[in-house]
């Protein structure tokens, strides 16, 4: 019930900005702009261009909303839109001297076997127990020393929650190489993070 | 199968991809291999991570960039 409420209550509003209704414009400004920051702070790593980018990001908003269609959330469609202004931010901008991923993926013998027998990590309830805002800033540092195009794909899929079909549409990548990027992303992290998470040492 | 194989095979095994024979060959390994087991528990908290890192309450946005972001519009219906 409550959601058909919503689901209306969402279309009434939507109607409202077709029509041009300026209070429904400011509303979603306010309601929405700030999720929207913290998405493209999240991807770019600069509060003006993110600034920027979320700018960006209601203009063409504002210009297509009369084909949205309403088959995804308004929230969900504006975080599309500003994922989209974000990334094409960071294409534009000149890439920092980085390390190979090569260096950061497990390393095996030629049998196959681990050349480093992975050391056992805190266990779940002890990494749930971490200060948060401590955690959530060593995982986000780690994150930020992966190679530009893992750190991408890693924060479009893990951190934003895109799908892998989605990921791939926004990288112009097949949806096979966007899985391959992101668990070579994936692993990658692990290894940054390992020296941090072994159980028997301290931040 | 080898760790490196298994090590491959996180992704679709987490993600419940793997056809019902290879699955059955990625847990025999498991069973067999506690480096590769220690590997994919550590893979899997670093899963976590990333969700511990996503939750963070959005700031509202400063008065000037709503302001900026609505003059914008007017700007652009203006030239419309």
């Amino acid at each position: 019930m409550e959601r058909s409420d919503g689901a209306a209550s969402e279309a009434d509003f939507v109607a409202r900005l077709r029509a041009g209704d300026e209070a429904a414009y400011a509303e979603l400004v306010r309601s929405q702009g700030g999720r929207m920051l913290a998405v493209a702070r999240r991807l770019l790593r600069s509060d003006d261009d993110a600034a920027d980018a979320v700018q960006e990001a209601f203009i063409s908003a504002f210009r297509a909303i009369r084909s949205f269609e309403g088959g995804a959330r308004l929230s969900t469609w504006l975080h599309r839109i500003v994922v989209n202004a974000a990334l094409m931010k960071l294409r534009t901008r000149a890439r920092r001297p980085e390390v190979s991923i090569d260096e950061l993926l497990p390393k095996f013998h030629e049998d196959g076997q681990h050349v480093d027998e992975p050391a056992e990590w805190r266990s779940p309830a002890q990494l749930a127990a971490l200060e948060s805002q401590e955690t959530r800033i060593l995982v986000r540092e780690q994150i930020d020393r992966l190679p530009a195009d893992y750190r991408t794909v890693l924060m479009l899929r893990d951190i934003e929650g895109l799908d892998t079909k989605e990921t791939a549409e926004l990288l112009g990548v097949t949806p096979n190489a966007a899985k391959i990027r992101l668990h070579r992303a994936r692993l990658a992290l692990r290894t940054l993070l390992d020296p941090h998470m072994r159980a028997r040492e301290t931040l | 199968m080898n760790c490196r194989e298994c090590t491959d095979f996180l992704i679709d095994y987490l993600n419940g991809d793997l056809p019902p024979a290879q699955q059955r060959i990625f847990e025999g390994h498991l069973e067999l291999c506690p480096p590769c087991l220690t590997y994919l528990e550590s893979y899997r908290a670093t899963l976590k991570l990333c969700e511990s890192a996503r939750e963070e309450p959005p700031e509202p946005l400063p008065d000037a960039m709503i302001a900026a972001i609505l003059a914008a519009r007017g700007v652009k219906s203006k030239v419309d």
